[in-house]
């Protein structure tokens, strides 16, 4: 494969989503002389930012306070988060939203004209600024127009970055593949972060959208950081049934009730009654995310869930609410349910059941996003630095992308402001070597193996050992499948050999990624042998606080992944028993 | 027709057929309406022929009158207001995309803008009626 | 029980080998539930792993997977297979625009007017973040709300007959964008834009076909955003005759 090695930029971002444009907007307001690089293997517009719905948590008002903010959070995260950053996040977050706001982001509004905010799960108080039903798509355009003003800011559209480029130990760039023209190229800057989003692709139901297969966190993992918590894989409680297609959780916070087929609301018998008709913060249907998960898989064993063409399934009522409100607060709602169940949710309730939806977990980063290889940094979805723990709630990491985008856009641009350039030859060498590689492992003429065979074998592996109920000898299964399938990768056959535009490529290079976090995930799950958050185990129901507050390390080696561990930082809340 | 990109090697750039407008209702509605153009023109040029033969005297409007009573006229004339009506009701249906009607806080739905429209129409022509024959 | 199929005429295009788009054919299972994209998908991971084309979030939001579907441009993740039945559905690359590879189309033309008609905010000066947000009522976002909703999905490109006669043609999209900010009451760049919007590619290459908004998936109106603008660019132009000593906003 041939290419052209004279990309060289100051900072280096890989993934144009909400927190790589906010990382790329940050960077340049701290030095016009930066060239920044925005990398995606998407146009940025089609980052799955966009597909986020309910909205962004932050304090705005009076009857608030950081400090419950904060609360809630940790709370909600079973006491994994670490508090010190939580106590840093929720200080920045109402900035951010007032600067987004700024760059034309439209929020809903009150009649005076201020931001609104909303009710959501297991905040204490209405916090969730959103923009209708639709918070992610408007916060992402927000950014991308607004990314649009700055000349120092480069984009490489459909550009794929296959490997982290280490020199003496610092990371100076990456190899990327220009899928426009099938060529390799090294793309170097001093600084490199890593907004690539989660992996939820690795299961076979969930809301994410196809190209979340944990390709930066596989890049970071391959260089030698760790991945942190990937055992915390959050199962959203309402989404679509067959699709995955999400429901959001504002539709809860309006008022929306959940029904088993009995037509009642069933989360009043798991502690988080009394059932009212108004929502109540934190109670019944405003519950945390992990806890109605888990209510749903229970009704589901005692058989009073409803039987469809795509498994079990409950009711998500919205019809008290009325046409005017869901018109007004819950359109892109509607518009779902009409079109992928047929359902117009002002006159019927829509089937739902629990999805994966979101990776607690991700590289490891401290407070001001480095990852512990230097040069490297990393913010979102992608990145566990970490204020979610085992359980995000929801509207936070909307929120999260703005202050930790920010925050990793500003470290890097400072680290690169005290860098000198990079140097091209050992550059050059990297590169040359990465194209062989690649030329071996995907182009090879006696590959057999399908991309789609080892895909659904290792979504299945991961439904069946990593679920919401989990026990050791259905994970141990999964890690040894999922070893196997390394070994049935490597003799992966692609049938399409062009350069221009081969998406099959694309889809082995991403299959890679995430046969790598699915490790990361199975591996970390296998060893934290406790129930927390969203990481539930029927062999050990109870939260371990002696043996297990702490986050869980996973680094790669060539056979199954090394766990190690990192304690929690503790502040002002000391562990308490996890009660709505 | 104008480029606006040079071509690069390996894009392949579709081109329009000339009869690109009969691909969809939409396109066929469109160019219909763009040729009432041409029938909205001819109807003003008439009616300045229709104002210089008054000029020049009874028979040589009387001459005119029966050239245009003529069979032939006849029917081209039919389908000339068709195509004016066409025309008409277009033009109605724009106002309301067009036009954005203010009330106070609120925005007047297009719809009704149209038909106010229609009764501007309705009330223009039943005076003129009014006039032509009741009065003279 | 053998399964219900149903065909698919998918364009392929190979750069470097084809001198222009073929038709290739394919059976797919018929599933009352499945859209377009689930055929596509179910091709390239079963038929022929070549077939190319974009696609993402499969619900309708991010307007990556744009084609034309017998003809008419849709986002093939909400074009139901059980509409277009006994079928066979042709699937096509979306219009007027030059084609990569198959159905991959090149955005470059769109990004690079996108950013000439300036979609972001303009102000004089700016407010300290610590000042709090500009305030903005209900009935002011409900202004330009409908033209925010642009997912950039281009299928009001494919069906507007000029951007396929004139490409120069700043378009549907780009000029609902403009408009979008130009009504947004924190917004103060209206005189900015203008020199691009009245350009002669601007809104008045536009002659209201209106097929875009006809198309558009997310009821942006696009046609609506270009004939406002033309009434507020023509008094624009009719006040500087009249009065040209004036300034305005």
């Amino acid at each position: 494969m041939p290419g052209n090695d004279a990309h060289q930029h100051d900072v280096l971002i890989i993934g144009g989503g909400g927190a790589g444009l906010r990382a790329a907007i940050a960077a340049v307001e701290e030095s016009g002389r930066l060239s920044i690089a925005v990398l995606s293997k998407v146009y940025p517009m089609r980052s799955h930012t966009v597909s986020a719905e309910g909205g962004a948590a932050a304090v705005m008002r009076d009857n608030d306070s950081l400090d419950t903010h904060a609360k809630d959070t940790i709370f909600g995260s079973d006491f994994l988060a670490d508090q010190d950053v939580v106590e840093a996040f929720v200080k920045e977050a109402p900035g951010q939203m007032i600067q987004l706001e700024h760059w034309g982001c439209p929020w809903s509004r009150d009649p005076d004209g201020r931001v609104s905010v909303r009710p959501f799960g297991g905040m204490t108080v209405n916090r969730t600024l959103y923009a209708a039903d639709k918070t992610g798509f408007h916060m992402l355009h927000a950014l991308f127009q607004t990314s649009l003003k700055y000349d120092s800011i480069v984009r490489y559209d459909e550009w794929f970055a296959t490997s982290l480029l280490v020199e003496d130990g610092r990371v100076c760039g990456v190899a990327a593949v220009n899928v426009h023209d099938g060529t390799v190229s090294a793309i170097t800057a001093k600084a490199v972060i890593l907004c690539t989003g989660g992996g939820g692709r690795v299961f076979p139901f969930t809301t994410n959208a196809a190209i979340k297969t944990g390709d930066g966190m596989a890049l970071a993992y391959r260089a030698g950081a760790p991945l942190k918590d990937m055992e915390f894989v959050q199962y959203h409680p309402t989404g679509l049934p067959g699709t995955g297609i999400l429901i959001t959780e504002a539709a809860r916070g309006e008022g929306g009730h959940l029904k088993n087929k009995d037509g009642y609301r069933y989360l009043q018998d798991y502690g988080l009654g009394p059932p009212t008709d108004k929502p109540v913060h934190r109670k019944m249907e405003l519950g945390p995310r992990d806890i109605l998960s888990r209510c749903h898989m229970q009704e589901y064993q005692k058989g009073r869930t409803f039987e469809g063409p795509h498994g079990h399934y409950v009711h998500l009522d919205l019809r008290h609410l009325g046409e005017k409100l869901i018109d007004k607060n819950l359109p892109f709602v509607r518009e779902l349910a009409k079109n992928y169940v047929g359902i117009d949710p002002v006159y019927e309730p829509i089937p739902v059941r629990p999805v994966v939806h979101y990776m607690m977990g991700g590289i490891s980063t401290d407070i001001n996003a480095k990852t512990p290889l230097e040069g490297l940094y990393a913010a979102g979805e992608a990145a566990c630095v970490s204020i979610n723990g085992a359980n995000r709630l929801g509207s936070n990491s909307l929120t999260e992308l703005l202050v930790f985008g920010a925050r990793a856009g500003r470290s890097a641009a400072r680290h690169a402001l005290e860098r000198p350039a990079v140097k091209s030859n050992p550059v050059a060498q990297l590169v040359s070597d990465e194209r062989k590689r690649l030329d071996s492992r995907f182009l090879r003429a006696d590959g057999r193996e399908r991309i789609a065979d080892i895909r659904e074998a290792m979504q299945k592996a991961m439904e069946d050992g990593c679920g919401i109920y989990r026990e050791r000898a259905s994970m141990e299964a999964t890690c040894k499948i999922l070893r196997e399938l390394r070994g049935r990768f490597a003799r992966i056959g692609l049938s399409d050999r062009d350069a221009v535009f081969n998406t099959e490529l694309i889809a082995a290079l991403e299959l890679d990624s995430m046969l790598d976090v699915a490790e990361a995930v199975a591996n970390s799950a296998l060893l934290r042998e406790e129930s927390r958050g969203s990481h539930t185990r029927t062999d050990f129901p109870k939260r371990d606080d002696a043996r297990f507050l702490k986050h869980s390390l996973a680094y790669r080696t060539p056979d199954a992944p090394r766990i190690d561990y990192l304690p929690v930082t503790i502040t002002r809340w000391p562990p308490e028993e996890r009660k709505y | 027709m104008s480029e606006a990109r040079p071509a690069r090697p390996g894009l392949y750039y579709p081109k329009l057929p000339a009869t690109w407008w009969l691909r969809r209702p939409g396109y066929v509605r469109f160019m219909l309406r763009e040729v009432t153009s041409v029938f909205v023109a001819i109807f003003v040029v008439e009616l300045l022929v229709i104002v210089h033969k008054i000029g020049q005297g009874p028979q040589a409007y009387a001459d005119m009158v029966a050239k245009l009573q003529s069979p032939g006229c006849i029917v081209f004339h039919v389908i000339a207001l068709a195509f004016v009506l066409y025309h008409t009701i277009t033009w109605f249906q724009a106002t309301g995309v067009v036009q954005v009607v203010r009330v106070g806080d609120r925005q007047v739905p297009p719809a009704l803008v149209v038909a106010g429209n229609y009764v501007a129409w309705v009330v223009a022509s039943l005076f003129i009626l009014y006039w032509l024959l009741v009065r003279s | 029980m053998t399964e219900e199929t149903i065909t698919l005429e998918v364009t392929r295009y190979r750069p470097g080998h084809d001198r222009e788009p073929r038709t290739e054919s394919f059976s797919v299972p018929y599933r009352k539930d499945w859209v377009v994209l689930d055929a596509l998908n179910h091709i390239k991971d079963r038929v022929d792993g070549s077939l190319t084309y974009r696609w993402s979030c499969r619900m309708g939001v991010c307007g990556s997977c744009g084609m034309m579907v017998n003809g008419v441009p849709k986002l093939t993740c909400s074009a139901f297979l059980r509409d277009y039945h006994p079928g066979p559905i042709r699937v096509e690359p979306l219009a007027n625009f030059p084609v990569i590879r198959d159905l991959v189309v090149a955005l470059d033309d769109f990004l690079e007017k996108l950013r000439r008609v300036k979609p972001w905010l303009i102000r004089e000066t700016e407010k300290p973040v610590a000042e709090g947000e500009y305030r903005q009522t209900p009935a002011q976002l409900d202004a330009y709300k409908q033209f925010s909703m642009c997912i950039n999905c281009m299928l009001c490109y494919a069906a507007c007959p000029v951007y396929g006669l004139a490409p120069a043609f700043v378009g549907p999209a780009a000029i609902a964008l403009a408009y979008r900010y130009n009504l947004d009451s924190r917004d103060e760049g209206y005189r900015v834009r203008e020199p691009i919007l009245s350009d002669s590619v601007g809104v008045w290459e536009c002659t209201f076909v209106g097929e875009c908004s006809v198309v558009c998936p997310k009821g942006v109106d696009p046609a609506a955003a270009i004939q406002r603008s033309k009434v507020a660019g023509a008094k624009d132009w009719a006040m500087s005759v009249l009065m040209p000593w004036g300034g305005r906003k």
